[in-house]
C-alpha cells in the first residue's frame, strides 16, 4: 500500500480559556489516501472544523495542537516552522471554507485575487498567471472566464462564488483538499453542482480530499469512506457503504436514520434526543452515554478506544466483548 | 443612487434651515439689535428710527426670510464689537483657520493610521502598549493643556517655537497663508500639533480596531488558508479594507477639527475665525456667533453630504458583500 | 465555529443564567470583580477618582485657606514657589500665585467646582436624554423622528460648540442679571445639552425591543399601563450602558467645563474651577512661575485619566463581546 496523503495520528487540540483549557479535539486519528474522498460528519460543534484547520495549519491563539502528528505524503507538517507551514498552505493543501460570499476580499478583483495566489507558489509571469487564471475559472464551470476574471466578487452569485473559492484553492494544483461545508450557505439548486464539481476535480487531478458537511445525503454520494466525529472524537470511521447501510455506533444508527430522502428537506443531523455536551462539560467515560439508548455502566466510566470492526472502525464499549463476525 | 443623493441632499438643506432659524433667532430675540448700535442717551424716537432702518418692524417672517438672504450672500451684518461687517472678518480670519485644520488633520491621519497599524498588528509589543497609553492620554487631556504643555517646553524653556500668532504670513489675493515663510511654518507646528492630537488618538484607536475586525474576516482567513505572505495579506488585503472606513471617518471629522480650533486658536492666539468667535462668546456679540453657526453648520453638512455621496459610489460592492454577510 | 459554542451552552443550561436578573446581578457577577481586580490599572484609577471625590467634598477641612475669601489673603504670601523648592515656605505645599492664594487650597476648591459641574451636567443630561429615549421610543413615529433627527444632527457638532452657543445665548438674554449661581446653572445646562444625546440613543432601542414583547401586550390587557410596565423592564436593562455612558460623560462634562472656564466663558474668577485656575495660571507661564499652572493642570489630567480609565474598564467588562 502506497503511502496516504494526509495521516492523522491520535490528534488533540486545546483551546485555552478563562475557565480553564478545553480540549477541542481528543485524540483523532484518520488517513485519506490519493484520490479519496473522506467524508465526515457530525453535530455542529464535534470538531470537524478544527480538525481542518489543524491540518492546513490555522489554528490560532488560543487554540494549540498539544499533541498528536499530521503527516503530509510522508512529511510531518504540525510542527512546522510558520514560513514553511505558508509555503504549504494553498500549494500543497487547498481549502474552501463555508461561506463564499465572506471568502473573497470585496475590494480586489476575482481575477487579481488568483493571480496573486498563482504567483505566490509558482514561479510564473503576470500574463502567464493571468492565463492559467482564466483556464481555471473555465475549468470551475465559469461561463466567459476571459471577462469574469475582472469581475469583483459581489458580481458574481453565490454558486459562482464558491466556484471561484474552488479555482482558489486548486490552483497550485494541491495533493489534498479540505472543503469544510461548501455548500452549507449555498442555494439547495447549486449545492449539487458544486459537489460534483469538487469530486469531478479531485478525481481528475489525483486529489486527496477531505469532505466536511451536514449532509449525509452529499456524504453517500460523493465520499469513498467516511468519518463520524462526536465531542472531539471519532465515533466512527470506514467505507461509505459499510457506515451508511450499516452503522456500528449507536450515534452513527441515529444519523444515518436521518438521511434526507431525494426531496427531503431537513438536512440537519439532529434526530437524536439531546445535544452534544459541551467542551467544558464532557461526561465522563463514554461522551455520547447521557443519550444513548444502550448505555451500560461501563459507559459511564471508562472511556471507549477505537476498536477494528472490518473495514470499520468503531469507538464503542457495546463492541469490545463481541468476536469480530458477530457485530452489529 | 439618484434618489439617495437627492434624498441626502433634502436632508442636509433640511439641517441648514434649522440652524438658520436658530441663528436668526439668536440674532433677533438674543439681545437687542438696536441697543447695540446706539447709546444709552439715544433718545426714543431715534431708537424707533434705527428700529425701522434696521427692518425691526416687520413681521418675523419677513425679517427670517431676510435674514436668510443676507446670509446666502454672507451677508451676517455688523459686530457689536468691531463695528464691522461681519463677513469681512470671517473671510479675513478663514484662511488661518482652514491652514491649520488642514495641517492638524493631515498630521493626524499619517500619524493615527500609522501607530494604529503597529499596534494592530504588532498587538502585544511594548511600543504598542506605549501607543495605547499615548491614546488614553491624548483623549484624557483637554486640548488647552496639551497647547500649554508644549508652549512651556518648545517655547518658553526650549525658545525653539513661537508660543503665539502666525508667524509672516503671504498673501495670495485674498488668502493669507503662513506655508510659505519659515516663520509661518513654525508658527504652525505647535497648534497643528495641538489640534490634531485628538483626532490622531481617534484615528488610531479607529484603525486599531478595524483592522483587528478586519483581520478576523473570513476573507483574511482564506488568504492566509490560500498561502499568501504575511506581508501581503496585512499590507495588501488589510490595510485596504481598513482604510476606506478610516479615511470616511477622517473625512466626517475635518469638521470637528474647525471647531475644536476654537480652543487651540485661544492657547496660540491664532488669529482664525475660532479666536473670533470665542470673543464673540465673551462679548456677546451675537452677530458674529450666528455667523459662525452658520458657517461652521454649512462645512459640516457640505462635508457629510460629500463623503455620503462618494460612499454610495464606493459603495455598491461594499454593500452587497458586507450587507449580505452581516 | 462560534454558533457551535452558543448553542451548546443554549441548551445544556449547566450554568446559571443571568439573564433575567439585569444589569444589578451581571455588575455582581464575578466576571465584573475579576476583570477588576485582575486589572491593577483600573483599581488604582478607582482609588485616585475615590480620592479626589473625598479631598473635594472635605476641601474645607483640608485647605490651609479659604482661596475665595479676599481676607485670608496676603500680598507678602504672593508666587511664593512650592515648598520643596529653595525659596518654598510653609505651608504652601505647591507654591502660591500672585494674590498669595495657596495653590494646593485652590485645587482643592477647585476640584469641588469642576466635579459639582460635571455630576450634575451629567444628571442633566442624563435625565433629559432618558426622559427623551423613553418618550422616542414610546410614541414612535414623528415624535421619534423629530428627537432622532436633532440627536443626529447635534452628534455632528462637537459638544464644546454647542456649550459655547448655548452659554453664549443664555448670557445674551440674561444680560446683566448673571450672578455666579445663576452662571452656575447656564454651564450645567450647557453641559447638559451637550451630552444628552447618547442615553436617549440607548434607552430609545431598547423601549423599541421592550415594546414588542408579549408581556407588554399582556400587562395592557389586564389594564396594566403599558409605560409603566416598560419603564420597569427598560431601565433595568439600560443601566449598564447608562452607566458606562454616564462614567465616559462624567470625564467629557469635566473636561468642557475645564475648557468652557479656560476660554474666559465659563465660571468668574472669584469662584474658580480647575479651568479657571489654569487660564490664570498661564499668565504667568512666560514670567517661569510654571507651578500656577502645573498642579491645577496636573490634578485635572489626572482626575480626567482616573474617570477615563474607570469608564473603559466599565464598558469592557459590561460587554463582553467588545473584548
Ligand atoms: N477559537 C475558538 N476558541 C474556543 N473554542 C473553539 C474555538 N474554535 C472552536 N472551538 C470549539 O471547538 C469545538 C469544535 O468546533 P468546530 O470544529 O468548529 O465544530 P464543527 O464540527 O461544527 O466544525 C467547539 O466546541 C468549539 O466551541
Ligand atoms: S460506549 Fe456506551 S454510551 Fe457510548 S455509544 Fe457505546 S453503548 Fe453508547
Ligand atoms: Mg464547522
Amino acid at each position: 500500500m502506497t503511502e496516504p496523503v494526509l495521516s492523522v495520528r491520535d490528534l488533540h487540540v486545546e483551546f485555552a480559556s478563562r475557565r480553564g483549557t478545553l480540549r477541542a479535539i481528543d485524540g483523532v486519528s484518520f488517513d485519506i489516501a490519493k484520490g479519496e474522498v473522506l467524508g465526515v460528519v457530525g453535530e455542529s460543534g464535534a470538531g470537524k472544523s478544527v480538525t481542518g484547520l489543524s491540518v492546513i495549519g490555522l489554528i490560532d491563539p488560543p487554540g494549540r495542537i498539544a499533541g498528536g502528528e499530521i503527516h503530509l505524503a510522508g512529511l510531518r507538517i504540525d510542527n512546522l516552522p510558520p514560513e514553511e507551514m505558508r509555503r504549504i498552505r494553498g500549494k500543497r493543501i487547498g481549502m474552501i471554507f463555508q461561506d463564499p460570499l465572506t471568502s473573497l476580499n470585496p475590494l480586489y478583483r476575482v481575477g487579481d485575487q488568483i493571480v496573486e495566489t498563482i504567483r505566490t507558489h509558482l514561479n510564473l509571469s503576470e500574463t502567464a498567471a493571468r492565463r492559467r487564471a482564466i483556464d481555471l475559472l473555465a475549468e470551475v464551470g465559469i461561463p466567459a472566464p476571459e471577462k469574469r476574471i475582472d469581475g469583483y466578487p459581489h458580481e458574481f452569485s453565490g454558486g459562482m462564488r464558491q466556484r471561484v473559492v474552488i479555482a482558489l484553492a486548486i490552483c497550485a494544483e494541491p495533493e489534498l483538499i479540505i472543503a469544510d461545508e461548501p455548500t452549507t450557505a449555498l442555494d439547495v439548486s447549486v449545492q449539487a453542482q458544486i459537489i460534483s464539481l469538487i469530486k469531478r476535480l479531485g478525481r481528475d487531478h489525483g486529489t486527496a480530499v477531505m469532505l466536511v458537511t451536514h449532509d449525509m445525503g452529499v456524504i453517500a454520494e460523493t465520499s469513498d469512506r467516511v468519518a463520524v466525529m462526536y465531542a472531539g472524537r471519532i465515533a466512527e470511521i470506514g467505507p461509505v457503504q459499510d457506515v451508511v447501510k450499516n452503522p456500528l455506533h449507536p450515534y452513527a444508527k441515529g444519523l444515518m436514520g436521518a438521511i434526507p430522502t431525494l426531496a427531503g428537506e431537513d438536512k440537519r443531523l439532529v434526530q437524536i434526543p439531546g445535544s452534544m455536551p459541551r467542551l467544558s462539560a464532557i461526561p465522563r467515560g463514554c461522551s455520547f452515554n447521557p443519550r444513548c439508548a444502550f448505555a451500560f455502566d461501563r459507559c459511564r466510566v471508562e472511556r471507549p478506544e477505537p476498536l477494528p470492526r472490518g473495514a470499520q472502525s468503531v469507538a464503542c464499549h457495546l463492541y469490545d466483548n463481541l468476536p469480530a463476525e458477530s457485530a452489529a | 443612487m439618484l434618489a439617495f443623493t437627492l434624498r441626502r441632499a433634502v436632508q442636509a438643506i433640511g439641517v441648514m434651515f434649522a440652524v438658520g432659524i436658530i441663528a436668526f433667532s439668536m440674532f433677533r430675540f438674543a439681545g437687542d439689535p438696536v441697543n447695540q448700535i446706539v447709546s444709552i442717551d439715544t433718545s426714543a424716537a431715534e431708537r424707533a428710527i434705527v428700529r425701522k432702518s434696521l427692518g425691526l418692524d416687520d413681521p418675523v417672517p419677513v425679517q427670517f426670510v431676510r435674514y436668510f438672504a443676507d446670509a446666502a450672500q454672507f451677508k451676517f451684518g455688523v459686530s457689536y464689537q468691531f463695528r464691522q461687517p461681519v463677513s469681512a472678518l470671517l473671510s479675513e480670519r478663514m484662511p488661518a483657520t482652514l491652514e491649520l485644520a488642514i495641517c492638524a488633520t493631515v498630521f493626524a491621519m499619517v500619524f493615527g493610521i500609522l501607530m494604529g497599524v503597529y499596534s494592530a498588528l504588532k498587538r502585544d509589543t511594548v511600543l504598542a502598549k506605549l501607543f495605547q497609553a499615548i491614546s488614553l492620554i491624548g483623549i484624557s487631556l483637554p486640548t488647552f493643556l496639551i497647547g500649554i504643555l508644549l508652549i512651556y517646553l518648545f517655547a518658553v524653556t526650549l525658545g525653539w517655537l513661537p508660543s503665539f500668532g502666525r508667524g509672516e504670513v503671504v498673501k495670495l489675493g485674498w488668502w493669507t497663508t503662513g506655508l510659505l515663510t519659515l516663520s509661518g511654518l513654525k508658527a504652525l507646528i505647535m497648534p497643528s500639533i495641538t489640534l490634531g492630537l485628538f483626532q490622531m488618538t481617534l484615528i488610531m484607536r479607529l484603525v486599531r480596531a478595524e483592522m483587528l475586525e478586519v483581520l478576523r474576516t473570513d476573507y483574511i482567513r482564506f488568504a492566509r488558508a490560500r498561502g499568501l505572505t504575511t506581508r501581503a495579506i496585512h499590507f495588501g488585503h488589510a490595510l485596504k479594507n481598513t482604510l476606506i472606513p478610516v479615511i470616511t471617518v477622517a473625512g466626517l471629522q475635518f469638521g470637528s477639527v474647525i471647531a475644536f480650533s476654537i480652543i487651540t486658536e485661544t492657547v496660540f492666539q491664532w488669529p482664525g475665525m475660532g479666536l473670533l468667535f470665542v470673543q464673540a462668546v465673551q462679548n456677546v456679540d451675537i452677530p458674529i456667533m450666528a455667523a459662525y453657526l452658520l458657517m461652521v453648520s454649512l462645512i459640516f453638512v457640505t462635508i457629510n453630504l460629500v463623503v455620503d455621496i462618494l460612499y454610495t459610489v464606493v459603495d455598491p460592492r461594499l454593500r452587497s458583500t458586507v450587507g449580505r454577510a452581516a | 465555529m462560534s454558533d457551535a459554542v452558543v448553542s451548546n451552552s443554549d441548551k445544556q443550561g449547566a450554568q446559571p443564567t443571568h439573564a433575567a436578573h439585569g444589569w444589578f446581578s451581571r455588575a455582581l457577577d464575578s466576571d465584573l470583580f475579576y476583570s477588576f481586580r485582575r486589572s491593577k490599572l483600573t483599581m488604582v484609577a478607582a482609588a485616585i477618582t475615590v480620592l479626589f471625590f473625598l479631598l473635594a467634598i472635605f476641601a474645607s477641612v483640608l485647605a490651609v485657606q479659604n482661596p475665595f475669601d479676599p481676607a485670608q489673603l496676603q500680598l507678602i504670601n504672593s508666587r511664593i514657589s512650592p515648598l520643596w523648592t529653595a525659596d518654598g515656605q510653609s505651608p504652601f505645599l505647591l507654591g502660591t500665585d500672585e494674590q498669595g492664594r495657596d495653590v494646593l487650597s485652590a485645587i482643592l476648591y477647585g476640584m469641588r467646582i469642576s466635579l459639582a459641574v460635571g455630576v450634575a451636567g451629567v444628571i442633566f443630561a442624563g435625565a433629559l436624554g432618558i426622559a427623551l429615549g423613553l418618550i422616542a421610543g414610546y410614541f414612535g413615529g414623528a415624535v421619534d423622528s423629530v428627537i432622532m433627527r436633532i440627536a443626529d444632527v447635534q452628534l455632528t457638532f462637537p459638544a464644546i460648540l454647542i456649550a459655547l452657543l448655548v452659554n453664549g445665548i443664555a448670557k445674551s438674554i440674561l444680560g446683566n442679571r448673571l450672578d455666579a449661581t445663576s452662571m452656575l446653572a447656564v454651564l450645567v445646562i450647557s453641559i447638559g445639552l451637550s451630552f444628552w444625546v447618547g442615553y436617549a440613543r440607548t434607552v430609545r432601542s431598547s423601549v423599541m425591543v421592550e415594546k414588542n414583547k408579549d408581556y407588554v401586550a399582556a400587562a395592557q390587557l389586564i389594564g396594566l399601563p403599558a409605560p409603566k410596565i416598560m419603564l420597569r423592564h427598560v431601565l433595568p436593562n439600560t443601566m449598564g450602558p447608562i452607566l458606562v455612558i454616564a462614567t465616559i460623560n462624567l470625564a467629557l462634562a469635566i473636561i468642557t467645563e475645564a475648557t468652557l472656564s479656560f476660554l474666559g466663558v465659563g465660571l468668574p474668577d472669584t469662584m474658580p474651577s480647575l479651568g479657571t485656575l489654569i487660564r490664570i495660571g498661564n499668565n504667568y507661564l512666560f514670567a517661569g512661575e510654571w507651578w500656577i499652572v502645573a498642579f491645577p493642570g496636573l490634578a485635572l489630567a489626572a482626575l480626567i485619566l482616573s474617570i477615563n480609565l474607570l469608564g473603559d474598564w466599565l464598558r469592557d467588562a459590561l460587554n463582553p463581546k467588545l473584548r
